[in-house]
């Protein structure tokens, strides 16, 4: 599914490399874990594969099913079946939760050469879906994110995701600044989505989401590439001794 | 050729029309109509003046009204304190009346209208039937299933050609008919309130209408009574080199209510055209109006050739206690825009609103607001303006809140919203705030932004492209304003608000 080969990318604006040769492979159907230390680069790669201006790519490819998301627009991206929730959502004033929904699935449908949904249809599908992630009809009023809790902000994101249907999932901290209960309807929004057809990048600083969200295969990224790879135990390891050990012994 | 032209063709329209379209970009409304028209002399003289009165078969008093104004006009210069840059105007290099030679004697209902006119309107979404119109807006799947009817006064040029429901609107005691038909049926009205909000020497533009207006509509709503329709009036401009001139007088009665909704649109042309209108808005006691408008003459092109000089003088009198006022302006079309819709609370405890957007896109300047005259004693103001500038544009926001000794307790609230997209346009603003007297209070909140990139890549991240991630975010900005519009103007403001923005990104 989702293809990444040694990876360069530096800021657009100044000479700082931040991903320096990063490479990863994510098959249809799994959940791969990102963990790493603040400032590993975890962000700006979840940026540069949903097309972010800022950065420049020097070097290496990534590719969702075998096509080069580098040369897309952003928009294209989605359309092709990324999703990024991004670890800080973005407030838009004036624009209602709603409205944003359905004008974002109408417009990936229509690149993809399928019928808008009416209104009546996007209704009904976003409402069982927001019962389900506990997001109330006020929420899906007001304006996309403005007053938000943080909570709500990452259900909101897991709701766009669950709308949008997406094949390539990626989330960055989407359990940070979640409580206990918080987290159990995010996790279980995110199994719901789980299928041979869909897989997802899941970047976290804690094991305790992976408990819920069980993750195929779990990578240590550091300092702009992925130092070490390896199953689930890979996260209690680090939840236990924190990166020192294991970057010391990646270096 | 692309599908659009086979759909359009397949439709039975023809070729030259589809490229006409075709051609002229984003704005919709770009095309003309080929009809037999009448032209009065070009250039501005008594004569002409005379000639204007006289094919509106006015009574005597009026042609007089109406040279007392020409002659005023002739020692006036035009004003030049807005931020506004254009080339000086050959007032004699136009036409001054136009109107379809089918007009020539006036339809007696809308059956007998030219069925050119009534087709241009069709074409506009504008149908003259007596029928639940406006079904057809975009969006109007979220509208109300049975619709709202509303009354419409078809200017074309010119003239009115037929205004519709005028009889189920006369048997609730309401008069909406066109200006001049007022000025023949209804001389004691016109006589007592024109020219009583905005005299004939009020500045240069409004005096020169008050010499040369041609047409536009007359409102009266008797005491105590409820509108029982919206009502609306739909200008359009066709013929080239001609100016139009149209004239708005509302009166609202004691304890009355009325929503009025006007449109605007102008086929596309290299040269500019003059359009300079006035309203006058008068509000006895209790009473109240909203008066929602929706500007889409042409802007121009993209070099900034072309698009009309829209001046305008707009003015709401809350005469007496407790008058209510709301001005509601969506401007988006227009190389040129002078507009500042006023309200001046005479009455105690009258009210006046102003709710503005404001687009600029290619090279459109525009320099609009409000005054906000508090007379009475504890009258309140609110002015919500929300400014967009794109390409090249300039959008400037002048405002006057202006608080007289007598106006004890009174209140305005100002907020002033400023958007900008890319770095070659520019944001104004430019209020101005008079207080006499101690006890009332003036807010004035401003602020400009640029369009915010975060905001855009959250959209696109999501499947929107770039245009449509910029309408969004801009709708929402102009949220407060759509809001205040009725829902089916709503509606069609939103899609315009995206349609004038586009070509502003990328
Ligand atoms: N736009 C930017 N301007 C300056 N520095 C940046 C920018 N984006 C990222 N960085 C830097 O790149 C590094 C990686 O950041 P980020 O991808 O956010 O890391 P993580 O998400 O793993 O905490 C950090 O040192 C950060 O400061
Ligand atoms: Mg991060």
């Amino acid at each position: 599914m989702l293809k990444i080969d040694n990876l360069h990318v530096k800021l657009e604006e100044e000479d700082k490399q931040i991903l320096k040769g990063l490479s990863l492979e994510v098959p249809a159907g799994q959940v791969h874990a990102i963990m790493g230390p603040n400032g590993s680069g975890k962000s700006t790669l979840s940026y540069v594969l949903s097309g972010r201006d800022g950065y420049e790519v020097t070097e290496g490819s990534a590719t969702l099913d075998g096509e080069s998301l580098l040369d897309m627009e952003p928009e294209e991206r989605a359309a092709a079946g990324l999703f990024l929730a991004f670890q800080y959502p973005v407030e838009i004033p004036g624009v209602g939760n709603m409205t944003f929904l359905r004008t974002a699935v109408n417009a990936q449908r229509k690149a993809r050469g399928e019928a808008e949904l009416s209104s009546g249809e996007f209704l009904k599908i976003v409402r069982a879906k927001a019962a389900e992630l506990q997001i109330s009809p006020d929420m899906l009023k007001r304006p996309v994110n403005v007053g938000f809790s943080g909570g709500e902000k990452k259900r909101n994101e897991i709701l766009q995701m669950a709308m949008l249907e997406p094949r390539m999932c990626i989330m960055d901290e989407t359990d940070s600044g979640l409580d206990v209960d918080a987290m159990r309807l995010v996790s279980d929004g995110v199994n719901a989505l789980r299928g041979p057809d869909r897989s997802f990048l899941v970047i976290t600083h804690y094991q305790r989401l992976l408990n819920h969200i069980q993750p195929d295969v779990v990578h240590i990224m550091a300092d702009g590439r992925i130092v070490k790879s390896g199953g689930p135990e890979l996260a209690l390891q680090v939840e236990e001794e924190g990166y020192g050990d294991l970057l010391a012994e990646a270096r | 050729m692309n599908e659009i032209t086979d759909l359009e063709v397949r439709e039975g329209v023809d070729r030259e029309t589809v490229e006409t379209v075709q051609n002229m970009g984003s704005y919709k409304y770009g095309w003309d109509t080929e009809i037999e028209m009448e032209y009065a002399p070009k250039g501005l003289s008594e004569d002409i003046v005379r000639l204007i009165s006289q094919k509106n078969g006015e009574p005597e008093w009026m042609t007089e009204w109406r040279l007392e104004a020409y002659r005023r006009w002739l020692t006036m210069t035009e004003p030049k304190w807005a931020m506004l840059n254009y080339p000086q105007i050959d007032y004699q290099d136009q036409y001054y009346y136009a109107r379809p030679k089918s007009m020539e004697v006036k339809p007696k209902s809308l059956d007998e209208v030219d069925p050119k006119l009534l087709a241009t309107y069709e074409k506009l979404g504008i149908p003259l039937k007596e029928q639940m119109i406006l079904a057809g807006v975009e969006g109007a799947d979220e509208a109300p299933a049975e619709g709202r009817r509303v009354a419409v006064d078809a200017v074309f040029d010119s003239v009115s050609v037929g205004t519709t429901f005028k009889d189920e609107l006369a048997k609730a005691g309401v008069i909406f008919c066109s200006i001049s038909e007022a000025i023949r049926e209804h001389p004691e009205l016109v006589k007592k309130y024109l020219g009583s909000v905005v005299p004939q020497s009020d500045n240069y533009f409004a005096t020169l209408n008050s010499a040369v207006f041609s047409d536009g509509s007359f409102v009266y709503v008797p005491k105590g009574v409820r509108c029982p329709m919206e009502l609306s009036t739909y200008f359009r401009i066709n013929a080239e080199n001609t100016g139009q001139f149209e004239r708005t007088l509302i009166i609202a009665d004691q304890g009355s209510y009325v929503s009025y909704l006007e449109g605007c649109t102008a086929p596309k042309r290299d040269t500019n055209q003059l359009h300079a209108a006035v309203v006058e808005i008068v509000i006895l006691q209790d009473a109240e109006v909203k008066y929602s408008t929706v500007q889409n003459w042409f802007p121009g092109d993209e070099e900034g050739r072309g698009g009309i000089y829209n001046f305008v003088t707009k003015r709401a009198d809350c005469r007496e206690a407790r008058a209510k006022v709301m001005w509601t302006q969506v401007e988006t079309g227009s190389a040129i825009t002078w507009k500042y819709p006023s309200c001046i609370l005479r009455g105690d405890e009258s009210q006046g609103e102003f709710y503005s957007i404001a687009i600029a896109n290619n090279f459109q300047q525009a320099d609009t607001g409000t005054k906000m005259i508090h007379l009475g004693k504890n009258t309140r103001s609110r002015i919500v303006s929300k400014g967009i500038s794109a390409g090249q544009a300039q959008n400037t926001y002048r405002g006057l809140v202006s608080m007289h000794p007598r106006a004890t307790n009174s209140r305005n609230y100002t907020q002033c919203d400023s958007l900008l997209i890319g770095d070659k346009c520019g944001a104004h603003t430019v209020p101005y705030i008079e207080v006499k007297n101690t006890s009332s209070r003036v807010e004035h909140e401003a602020t400009t932004s640029k369009v915010d990139d975060d905001q855009l890549f959250y959209c696109r991240q999501r499947g929107m492209d770039e245009e449509e991630a910029v309408a969004l975010v801009v709708n929402g900005f102009c949220r407060e304003v759509l809001q205040a519009l009725p829902m089916e103007f709503a509606m069609e403001a939103q899609s315009l608000v995206a349609i004038s923005l586009e070509g502003s990104v990328g």
